[in-house]
């Protein structure tokens, strides 16, 4: 069967680095083979654009498999495009009609400075990782399996938590542009399981302060992030960081 | 962890304000409830309720007022931070906003806080002045009784289809607070079981609902009937 060829007009977000103010820019890429994903479909606009001698849109993006957390973009304005529980490289051209117009723009937030294009510094959340989502590390053999007992439900819900990537898509699509869900993930992860419970006063203290000094937002319950997240990680992460808080607050 | 960093966070602060706004609920449903008397057809009711509260509790009254006074003013100031803040977090706004289907309890009601609690907030000092601080006229109970006639202060208020018009206005406008408010007080002190927060997610509308309901009934109440003579 003959797969029908999409047109779509694109208004991208166009901005030279940090300093420039950027503005949006009308493309049009025709022909598009709607089994695409959308990086490709960018790819082939950007090869076009470079055989002009035009300077291609930049755009994060690393696996294109949507487990590195590299790629993100407001597409139509939702985080990550018109599909929930995937991430920008996972959305396939097939989500578009024919004529369709799409509007691309960067995640949006103060401590998420755009680079270039649609490139954003998402250092912050290394930082907030930096100041606590860890465990330290303890040395010698591998213990008996059985030395210290996790409940199951407990275990799956770490596992849960720690399917966060880091994208930052629920910081772009608060519209308090706040990581709330990205950092109770990590304070979650860590606090459901012995290896973190030792340490779990100080990480929610440390990372939430981090958190807070980066310029993030305070949260709220709108739960948008919990609706864009490629993982689909639930605000019942935030809401077991916040009573890690109270916790750590009578420590 | 010190108090003042607790209270400074972006944690604490939120955390503040869903106890406050849990307690200032609270007062809406006495409130209502006692105000449910003005549908009497006998006016001694309320005028007693009124007298009571104001005359029969001796200080009692006075110290409730101070400490909800306190907990409204708390979740007031803590909500214009947190909203400034918020707005600080994103200096350069997004072209287009489609909001996610799915999980997201993004709604009128949760995108308007601020609007919604300002509103009330120059409505509470209105409202003040109109009842509490009206003009007062005095009055002879069936029971012989002589005491402040609140009831005609109110009738007087609400025959003027305006003053209707504001309250409903308000009152439907602070109903959006409650259908977010309610449920998100919970999950801001983490209060969160799947099955808790899904009851507090209905609750939480059916409460805002019946509460718009029944306060939007009064004025609208008093206007038809003209209230009892």
């Amino acid at each position: 069967m003959e797969k029908k060829m999409l047109n779509i007009k694109l208004k991208v977000w166009r901005q030279e680095n940090k300093d420039d103010k950027g503005a949006f820019k009308d493309y049009e890429a025709k022909g598009v083979n709607p089994d695409m994903s959308f990086l490709e479909m960018l790819d082939e606009l950007n090869e076009e654009l470079i055989l002009k001698d035009e300077i291609p849109i930049e755009f994060d993006n690393d696996c294109r498999e949507g487990i590195c957390g590299m790629c993100g973009m407001v597409i139509n304005g939702t985080a990550h495009g018109p599909k929930s529980g995937s991430t920008t490289c996972e959305i396939r051209m097939r989500h578009f009609k024919d004529g369709d117009t799409i509007v691309m723009e960067p995640w949006r937030a103060k401590p998420f400075p755009v680079l270039k294009d649609l490139v954003v510094d998402k250092y912050a959340f290394d930082r907030i990782m930096a100041a606590g989502g860890y465990t330290s590390v303890r040395t010698g053999g591998v213990p008996e399996a059985r030395t210290s007992l996790v409940p199951r439900d407990d275990a799956e819900e770490a596992m849960d938590m720690a399917a966060c990537i880091g994208c930052g898509a629920c910081v772009a699509s608060c519209p308090n542009a706040s990581a709330s869900l990205f950092v109770g993930a990590k304070v979650s992860q860590f606090a459901l399981l012995p290896q973190g419970r030792p340490e779990a006063a100080k990480r929610v203290e440390a990372m939430v302060a981090q958190m807070d000094e980066e310029g993030f937002g305070a949260c709220s319950n709108h739960a948008e992030c919990e609706a864009v997240c490629p993982k689909e990680i639930s605000i019942k992460g935030i809401a077991r960081m916040r009573r890690e808080y109270w916790a750590a607050s009578i420590k | 962890m010190r108090f003042s960093t607790f209270s400074t966070s972006s944690l604490g602060k939120k955390i503040y304000m869903g106890v406050m706004g849990l307690i200032l609920s609270s007062f809406l449903i006495v409130h209502l409830l006692g105000n449910l008397a003005l549908l009497s057809g006998d006016k001694d009711h309320f005028n007693a309720y009124s007298h009571f509260l104001t005359q029969s509790t001796g200080n009692v009254i006075y110290v409730i007022e101070l400490i909800f006074g306190i907990f409204f003013l708390i979740h007031l100031l803590y909500g214009i931070v947190v909203t400034w803040g918020n707005w600080k977090a994103r200096p350069i706004g997004y072209k287009m906003v489609t909001n996610a289907k799915g999980a997201s309890k993004k709604s009128f009601g949760s995108t308007t806080m601020i609007y919604s609690g300002i509103l009330l907030l120059i409505f509470f000092v209105i409202h003040l002045l109109n009842f509490k601080y009206g003009e007062e006229i005095m009055y002879v109970t069936k029971d012989g009784a002589q005491i402040r006639d609140l009831y005609i202060t109110v009738v007087h208020f609400f025959t003027n289809i305006w003053n209707v018009v504001f309250y409903v206005v308000v009152i439907v406008f602070f109903g959006f607070h409650l259908s977010h408010g309610v449920w998100s007080a919970f999950q801001s002190i983490g209060v969160n079981a799947p099955r808790f927060i899904r009851f507090m997610q209905v609750f939480g509308s059916v409460f805002a609902f019946i509460l718009t309901l029944a306060f939007v009934y009064i004025p609208i109440f008093i206007y038809i009937t003209g209230g009892a003579q």
